[in-house]
């Protein structure tokens, strides 16, 4: 009899101080998960408060009458949602147009200066942009692309190159060469192994790097500020503007359209982004 | 043919950077200089007589959250590799990212209403008894801006931070470990001078992001001392100073560039 209970008290107190450490575990977690979500959750209740004022801790009175003016048919967030969707569609379609042979180039073939050319595609992002903005603008100006649709969809071009042209790259030195050769002796052409074999393969990659770039296009706000407003209003536009007019709701709605697309790519990246792509990004 | 394939396909994107970026970087650095058609230093001269005390509030806010947002990721990133509960490590693993890809103009709006007076942040304080209502205050000055920065920046750092220290040798942390070395201290002397580069190129990132940031300036602080991007935006909607504009501008690149500096200059005594 004494033989188990001897080796059950050790076990017995390792259960205990297991329990007891999680008193401070779920304190910190708990205080994380406060202040990750409080601000989500209090732009949620921003978004059905109909009459919110201090001191009151929550509000007067619920309901959905400012979702029913975002999306009237002729209301200022339809129009901006549209602009701001076919902005990012552009951006895309312009961005991988550029990409897709500029990544191949420098996934597959010789290039002088190869290193200086992947760090050209890194300094949009290795320098405050703002100042950069303001001069685009100031350009776009003379020949009349400020304010149109075109200049903003350039200027998150040239912001979005470094994902889209970094990723293709990673993603094509993730396909197997041999592959490609085989479809060389077997006769078909370069252009022809490169439409069937590495296009398909590389595509999961070149996915990743088109969501990232419709996101980056979708969430931008400085440079679409400078060249687009206030003839292009896009999504953070309307935020920026409702949220300075002391319209919670309004922001608080167009907020939520903001996250929803980001939340869930977070959700679903690693599927796109596999790891044998993602260790050769920047190679 | 085959030799100019390479550069003929990479020429149309280096295009767009040349024009789009290059061109407009150089535009703010000349432009910075331009005073009335002759060159000078007058812009600086403006700049330093209204905008010192931005000037030094936008490099101890960036600088201040810079570090927060360091301490925090090797905070995370320490509990994800030595943490020895699967359960915390995996909640925690799941908990950390949410902020990472919500930006900022979105940041901006959340925390403008979490924050306020009689935000959500007050009111669970004063629910739980830790806060007087009557003494409740709103956050929205320097401080909101420093919890946006580092709200938004540290699952990036943290997940740099954690994928290098995920992929150090084990075994120095097992024989630590073993010889009775406590958990922070194998932290503190084991772990994270390994991972420095990774951690300092995220912190040169996350500086360099938060100083063109415009929009949670605008949106948590619009009041005097506020941050150089807000300045520069201002003077071009009230005055389109461009000149004024331009040489905030150049401040702002030179603060970033002392930051890359510093960068280059442990990674260099680390390579040696």
């Amino acid at each position: 009899m004494s033989a188990p209970s001897a080796s059950l008290a050790p076990r017995r107190d390792l259960e205990l101080s297991n329990l007891i450490w999680w008193l401070p575990r779920a304190a910190i977690l708990g205080g994380l998960a406060f202040v990750i979500f409080g601000p989500l959750v209090n732009m949620l209740i921003w978004t059905v408060a109909e009459r919110w004022y201090f001191p009151h801790t929550l509000p007067l009175d619920y309901g959905f009458s400012y979702w029913g003016r975002v999306f009237a048919p002729r209301g200022n967030a339809v129009q901006s949602l549209v602009a701001s969707i076919s902005i990012a569609f552009f951006t895309v379609a312009g961005s991988l147009a550029l990409a897709i042979p500029a990544g191949y180039a420098l996934a597959r073939l010789k290039l002088p200066l190869r290193g200086l050319i992947l760090l050209a595609f890194l300094l949009p992002q290795a320098f405050p942009n703002l100042p950069v903005y303001v001069n685009i603008a100031r350009l776009f100006y003379e020949i009349r692309l400020n304010g149109t649709v075109l200049g903003v969809v350039l200027v998150h071009v040239t912001h979005g190159l470094v994902y889209a042209v970094w990723i293709a790259a990673a993603a094509f030195s993730a396909v197997d060469r041999d592959l490609e050769l085989a479809a060389r002796n077997l006769g078909a052409s370069g252009l022809k192994a490169f439409v069937d074999v590495t296009l398909p393969l590389a595509a999961p990659g070149l996915m990743a790097s088109a969501i990232f770039v419709f996101l980056e296009s979708l969430d931008e706000f400085t440079g679409s500020y400078f060249v687009g407003a206030p003839d292009v209003t896009t999504l953070p536009l309307l935020l920026y503007s409702a949220g300075s007019g002391g319209n919670y709701q309004i922001a608080s709605i167009t907020a939520l359209l903001l996250l929803v697309p980001s939340i869930a790519f977070m959700l679903v990246v690693e599927k796109f982004l596999r790891a044998d792509v993602l260790a050769k990004v920047g190679q | 043919m085959t030799r100019l394939l390479g550069p003929l396909l990479i020429s149309p994107a280096l295009i767009v950077i040349l024009l789009l970026f290059m061109v407009p970087l150089a535009a703010s650095v000349i432009g910075a200089f331009e005073v009335e058609g002759a060159y000078g230093l007058g812009n600086f001269t403006k700049a330093y007589d209204f905008y010192t005390q931005d000037i030094v509030f936008t490099a101890v806010i960036v600088g201040l959250s810079t570090a927060l947002t360091g301490l925090l990721a090797i905070a995370i990133g320490g509990y994800l590799t030595l943490g020895e509960n699967a359960t915390a490590v995996a909640i925690l693993r799941w908990l950390y990212r949410w902020p990472m890809f919500i930006p900022f103009i979105v940041v901006g709006q959340v925390l403008r209403t979490f924050l306020a007076k009689s935000g959500l942040f007050n009111s669970t304080l004063v629910a739980f008894g830790l806060l007087d209502p009557l003494t409740a205050t709103s956050y929205l000055d320097w401080r909101g801006v420093v919890v946006a920065f580092v709200w938004k920046q540290t699952p990036f750092v943290a997940l740099m931070v954690s994928g290098a220290m995920a992929s150090l040798d084990r075994g120095t942390i097992e024989a630590a470990r073993n010889l009775g070395a406590s958990r922070l201290r194998i932290l503190v002397e084991i772990v994270v001078p390994q991972v420095t580069t990774t951690l300092l190129v995220g912190l040169v990132l996350s500086f360099v992001t938060m100083m063109g940031v415009l929009s949670v300036p605008l949106m948590i602080n619009a009041q005097a001392p506020t941050m150089i991007t807000a300045d520069i935006a201002f003077r071009l909607s009230t005055y389109r100073d461009y000149g004024v504009a331009n040489a905030l501008g150049l401040i702002s690149l030179a603060i970033s560039a002392v930051a890359a500096w510093f960068y280059l200059r442990v990674n260099m005594r680390q390579g040696r």
